[in-house]
């Protein structure tokens, strides 16, 4: 592995490449902008509900499940994170490294076990 | 200056003003999508700095991850104008209390820091993610061990708060 | 950097962005006339001979649509939805490697925009960025339905990122970089060791289960059949997309297809040797021009693109959509535990054959 060429300039295609999506996004929304025919009435600006009047608003709290999958989301993809340097490492560690991540595993197992048992994932 | 000053100045500018952002944005997800921005800038400090593993994993983890989250509680929220909680007086004091020890703590850090040479890297490939899982698990091993715990701490803690609400 | 290679990274950038727009409006195309097919009709066919010009034709339509902003809807946010969901579908190409290095005479020419060390976390970065084109969007609308696709989108979508992730780690295992093109050059070599498949070493044959779970999750980050609970026109009306309209409307459309297409050509990449293919060190032995096997090999990763393209559309005509609770249990029950299963196998396997000591 040439640890020479890993340097900060390798992001600045990158960089360049956000630039031109973003130029390409701008100018798109603006081009549609100026095309399109402008004829406004109230009933097109009202929100789409199948044809029936508008109920209330639609900003309404939401089930906590949904709450919870995000946390769980979180937990989950920071563990998944502390793999990556271990999976690129993997041979380099051998066995003991092995048996350092599967420890780590473990706990991660026992919660993942604690969260299928309490039903946390149920949706019915 | 060389270009990566320059750009160390410009993203640092881009930071501190979309943080200021966050703070004085009315709408929520406003503030919500500045700290993203904040994120980003963050992470083309970190690039600079050639640290690309911690990087990279702060657009994942706090942009990807715990930005989500925070775009689930505001969108669960109610946010009507008239369920706005109204701030008192004593909120006020508190506020301005924790936020005056805040500074406190903030400042007397910063001042036993010393000035380091920002945008010179000392070691070109010490945050390569080789050789950070080197460090990792072998220098690190009893943190990262403990963490596992801390986790399962997090998930046992996130299921009892979700399950109180449904019962 | 000097400025003849900035301006050749401009080029390639502009050359991508411009092949995946095209084959994101084709798809479109490919997409309604294989539906046709598989129910038996014609399906588009009338603009241009076997209706090649009819993703044009819809471009201008999309266009010159009127555009439509909701009066209650949060108007700054809900342009910010669409260009986001487009911003975050075109800048994931970045790190793909199309091809070997071209090589005439003395000059060299990348065929991959940022060779970077950690290529593989920059595309799961920008998956999941992904969500926020839908939930700032669906959000802003001040929808009913909108929201509900919006908090459907979020969820499906994070919860199987975690598969996802977790069925990289078995492959980086196998491969031990995170850079595209070093997981690309890695397949390269002979498949067990067999004499005669060199070029045929793909990841899938050392990683089937890890193929199987990403193939999954990539449906559900794409929010295709049978995952499109998002936008499910029998529920949701058009999902977080209802309000749309013009090419706020298609950008939601073409970030997806540029979704498709960059995630076919990452599963290419990961498991399907890339640009490698069997006999490229036959004819490189045989004195062809280093120039002609880099171009059969982006060919022969666009043939694996084009099969990945076509199960997309396939698998969308042949399955029926999830039920939530289903999909929700298929993520994290069934997923996650298969993905810890097969960390923990390879590791194993590995071991007992003397890959690690």
């Amino acid at each position: 592995m040439l640890l020479l060429e890993q340097l900060p300039v390798n992001y600045a295609p990158v960089a360049f490449q956000f630039f031109v999506a973003v130029g390409f996004v701008v100018v798109t929304m603006l081009a549609t902008h100026l095309i399109g025919p402008k004829r406004k009435t109230s009933d097109k600006l009202t929100p789409f509900e199948s044809g029936v009047e508008v109920q209330g608003n639609a900003r309404h709290p939401m089930s906590v499940k949904y709450f919870l999958v995000a946390i769980l989301f979180v937990l989950f993809d920071v563990e998944v994170i502390f793999m990556y340097p271990w999976a690129v490492n993997f041979r380099e560690l051998g066995i003991l490294g092995m048996l350092e991540m599967f420890t780590f595993m473990i706990f991660l197992l026992l919660g993942f076990i604690y969260i299928i048992k309490k039903g946390a994932l149920n949706w019915e | 200056m060389t270009i990566t000053q320059s750009l160390f100045y410009f993203l640092a500018f881009v930071a501190i003003f979309s943080s200021l952002l966050v703070v004085t944005a009315k709408n929520p997800i406003h503030s919500v999508l500045y700290l993203i921005l904040t994120f980003f800038t963050l992470t083309g400090e970190y690039i600079l700095l050639n640290a690309q593993f911690i990087g990279i994993v702060n657009i994942i983890v706090y942009a990807g991850a715990i930005m989500v989250l925070f775009l689930f509680v505001i969108m669960l929220l109610n946010l009507n104008v008239e369920s706005e909680p109204q701030k008192t007086n004593l909120m006020k004091f508190i506020g301005i209390i924790t936020g005056g020890i805040g500074l406190v703590v903030l400042t007397a850090a910063l001042k036993s820091t010393d000035p380091s040479n920002t945008v010179v890297i000392q070691e070109v490939d010490m945050g390569l993610v080789k050789n950070l899982g080197q460090v990792l698990f072998k220098e690190f091993l009893l943190p990262f061990e403990i963490v596992s715990i801390l986790f399962l701490s997090a998930m046992v803690g996130a299921v009892l708060l979700a399950r109180k609400e449904t019962k | 950097m000097e400025s003849a290679l900035i301006i050749e990274k401009f080029l390639l950038i502009t050359i991508v962005l411009v092949v995946s727009l095209v084959v994101a409006m084709y798809m479109t195309l490919v997409e309604r006339r294989f539906a046709a097919f598989f129910q038996d009709r014609l399906g588009p066919n009338r603009a241009g001979p076997f209706g090649i010009l009819q993703p044009l034709a819809d471009g201008v339509k999309l266009f010159t649509k009127e555009e439509i902003l909701p009066e209650n809807a949060n108007k700054l946010l809900f342009i910010m939805g669409p260009s986001l969901a487009m911003f975050t579908a075109t800048i994931s190409s970045a790190v793909i490697p199309w091809g070997r290095d071209l090589v005439f005479g003395d000059k060299v020419i990348s065929l991959q925009v940022a060779d970077i060390n950690v290529g593989l976390l920059y595309i799961f970065g920008v998956v999941s960025l992904g969500v926020y084109g839908m939930m700032v969007g669906g959000w802003a609308s001040n929808n009913k339905y909108s929201l509900l696709g919006t908090i459907r989108a979020a969820s499906q979508s994070i919860s199987y990122e975690i598969a996802m992730g977790m069925a990289i780690i078995a492959l980086l295992m196998v491969t031990g970089t995170l850079s595209m093109r070093g997981i690309v050059d890695g397949q390269g070599s002979t498949l067990y060791g067999l004499k005669g498949t060199e070029g045929l070493g793909w990841n899938v044959f050392y990683q089937p289960v890890a193929f199987l779970i990403y193939l999954i999750c990539m449906f559900a980050e794409c929010n295709r059949t049978p995952f499109d609970l998002p936008e499910c026109e029998s529920e949701l009306v058009a999902g977080y997309h209802t309000e749309h309209s013009s090419m706020k409307l298609g950008f939601y459309l073409f970030a997806e297809y540029i979704n498709m297409f960059v995630s076919s050509a990452v599963i290419s990449a990961l498991f399907f040797g890339g640009y490698n293919f069997p006999g490229q060190e036959a004819l490189a032995n045989a004195g062809v021009a280093s120039y002609w096997i880099t171009l059969i090999g982006v060919g022969a990763f666009f043939c694996k693109i084009a099969f990945f393209l076509f199960f997309f559309v396939w698998v969308r005509w042949t399955i029926p959509r999830f039920r939530y609770d289903q999909l929700m249990r298929l993520g994290w029950n069934m997923l996650v535990p298969l993905a810890i299963a097969n960390i923990g196998i390879t590791g194993v396997v590995m071991y007992l054959t003397g890959h690690i000591n």
